[in-house]
């Protein structure tokens, strides 16, 4: 049994897992402060067929996998009922599953998901924060052999949101899990998009977008553990920052144990300054325990807006102002583009326009 | 019928040893309708006069005026220029990466043109100009100069010039790493450009070889950060025979 909510392993800012937090902005979620609702405010705006969405037991639905970061074990302590969304076998779902969070005005919450990809299942999953929040939450997606699952979470929460989470992906045989995590919103955002793979064959590309502005700290831990052979993991994420108290952290851990021959990986990190003071984190680290693998790699840039673009446009006769809503409308498509979800695609571009008209 | 007159333009750079003066006194006037060579060594000054009239940040004009159609260019930001009908053809053209070509063009047009262009027309609009520029039509969907070659770079740039039909034109280079099929389909473009539009152009060059396809009607040398001789396509010649030399400091 976890003793994750006693007071001495309340983390206290010099761990490595939570250097680059505030913590004092976590609103107690991390020092068991405050009491956390055992509450499901996800709900689905409809069903498919092919699709079940029920709420389990813990002892029904537990856990699927290990976890060290103090926060999920507290959730798993606190949350009694897990929301299960399962897939059928064989189900062909072309239309996405939107999942809502309606969280407004309430208590604290620690909440628990599961996601079933049934074997040979093809399907959309979004997962859409909005609104105000005090959240802790565990999402662990299970694929089982040849299932296809894109997952996506918006994060478009209000100023005060404070938002931790593990999204915990576990891809079976010839399975292909691909993820979206879109972050623009929240006073704190910390999520750890994280995968290990239980077949053969497997492969897991995590893309990521995030804008952070002035008071908001956007932290992004990925972890991928490579210790089956022949998988393959794909990791991009982007992000934007615009003010003086705009944060941003990106982590990306990769593992290759000694038993993972054949991986193919390769992580990239790139982070755009749009403003004198505003800092952004990222922390490529790559373990390799075995020499035969197809490829590794990662690269992480962190750079200023581009005056040459801007100039470039301007010289042709485009204002200022919309030469760098161009700018960096294109330094994110390549990340938005990947979606195929156009009424997502667009929700989220102009969701970035509005956030450049605040960073101004 | 439109001028450029540029009278004692004088421009610094801030360096590491602070600033230098790289433009001293030039005094150039182009009508439409002429081709005025700029021809010079590396290093004379000849990019920092076309970035300067466009309005780079880099450069500091410290005396001198620039108008066009007295209008005072020098007060204009840049893209108050390129409204005013200035164009720079670069020699290098920055990439922008996820913007597409054809977005790029068409914001472009709009904006210089102070309203959308109708759907249909400009289809058909871009289509030709891309056509005459051996351009294939799969190009508008990609990046702004991202992981073009030279050619489709210098190709790029005079699409934009003949859709934003400016008034008149600086070509920085526009012959630089360019073989002689492109260099040729290049010139053409300008030509083309110039004959329908009633363009002025300053061709910024370092060899004589962009003349054999662009007709100058004036020569100007330059060198130190001025025109040192001034003629007529002779001067090219002469160019063409003995280098620049002499007019280079001892």
């Amino acid at each position: 049994m976890s003793l994750a909510t006693t007071n001495y392993l309340t983390p206290t800012g010099r761990e490595e897992a939570w250097r680059f937090t505030p913590l004092s902005r976590l609103a107690g979620l991390h020092d068991s402060s405050v009491e956390l609702a055992d509450r499901i405010s996800l709900s689905a705006r409809g069903v498919p067929a092919g699709a079940r969405l029920e709420i389990k037991s813990s002892e029904e639905a537990p856990s699927l996998s290990a976890t060290d970061d103090i926060v999920i074990e507290r959730v798993r302590d606190v949350a009694h009922q897990v929301l299960v969304l399962t897939i059928e076998k064989n189900a062909e779902i072309g239309e996405p599953i939107f999942l809502l969070r309606k969280s407004e005005g309430q208590a604290p919450e620690a909440s628990r998901v599961q996601i079933q990809a049934g074997a040979h299942s093809h399907a959309t999953v979004v997962i859409e924060n909005v609104g105000s929040a005090v959240l802790g939450e565990e999402i662990e997606i299970n694929l089982e052999p040849g299932a296809n699952l894109r997952f996506v979470t918006l994060q478009e929460w209000d100023n005060n949101a404070v938002h931790i989470g593990r999204h915990h992906a576990i891809v079976g045989k010839d399975a292909t899990f691909t993820s979206y995590v879109i972050t623009v919103g929240g006073s704190v955002v910390r999520i750890l998009p994280t995968v290990e793979y239980s077949g053969p064959g497997s492969s897991a590309d995590l893309y990521g977008l995030y804008f952070a502005t002035d008071n908001q700290h956007l932290e992004h831990r990925i972890h991928v553990e490579h210790k089956i052979p022949n998988a393959k993991s794909r990791v991009n994420y982007k992000g934007a920052l615009s003010g003086q108290s705009a944060r941003t952290v990106w982590i990306g851990d990769v593992f290759i144990k000694a038993t993972a021959e054949g991986t193919d990986t390769y992580e990239l990190n790139r982070n755009l300054l749009l403003s004198d003071g505003a800092r952004a984190d990222s922390v490529p680290n790559l373990e390799i325990e075995t020499g035969e693998i197809v490829g590794a790699g990662h690269a992480s840039t962190t750079g200023r807006f581009d005056d040459e673009q801007l100039f470039y446009l301007q010289s042709r006769g485009i204002p200022a102002e919309e030469a760098r809503r161009l700018v960096i409308r294109g330094f994110f498509a390549e990340i938005v583009a990947k979606l195929k979800i156009q009424s997502l695609e667009e929700r989220i571009m102009n969701r970035i326009d509005t956030e450049l008209e605040e960073a101004k | 019928m439109s001028t450029l007159i540029i009278k004692d333009l004088h421009v610094s750079v801030s360096t590491d040893e602070g600033m230098k003066e790289i433009l001293r006194g030039v005094d150039l006037t182009i009508n439409s309708g002429e081709t005025h060579a700029i021809m010079g060594p590396n290093g004379s000054g000849k990019s920092t006069l076309a970035y300067s009239i466009a309005g780079h940040p880099k450069y500091t004009i410290t005396s001198g005026s620039v108008t066009l159609d007295g209008q005072d260019v020098l007060d204009m930001t840049v893209d108050e220029r390129a409204k005013a009908g200035l164009f720079l053809a670069m020699q290098y053209p920055v990439e922008v990466p996820g913007v597409s070509v054809s977005n790029f063009l068409r914001t472009a047009v709009t904006a210089i043109r102070g309203e959308a262009p109708k759907i249909r027309t400009w289809v058909g609009e871009v289509k030709e100009a891309m056509t005459a520029l051996h351009m294939d039509p799969e190009f508008s969907e990609r990046s702004v100069n991202e992981g073009f070659s030279g050619g489709e770079k210098k190709r790029h740039e005079i699409l934009q010039m003949e859709l934003l039909k400016p008034k008149i034109a600086i070509l920085d280079e526009t012959d630089s790493g360019l073989d002689v099929d492109a260099l040729r389909t290049v010139s053409e473009g300008v030509n083309r450009v110039k004959e329908n539009q009633d363009l002025g152009i300053m061709l910024i060059t370092h060899y004589t070889r962009i003349l054999r396809y662009i007709n100058p009607d004036f020569v100007h040398v330059f060198a130190g950060g001025k025109i040192v001789e001034e003629g007529g396509p002779e001067l090219a010649a002469k160019l063409e025979e003995s280098g620049y030399a002499e007019y280079l400091p001892a």
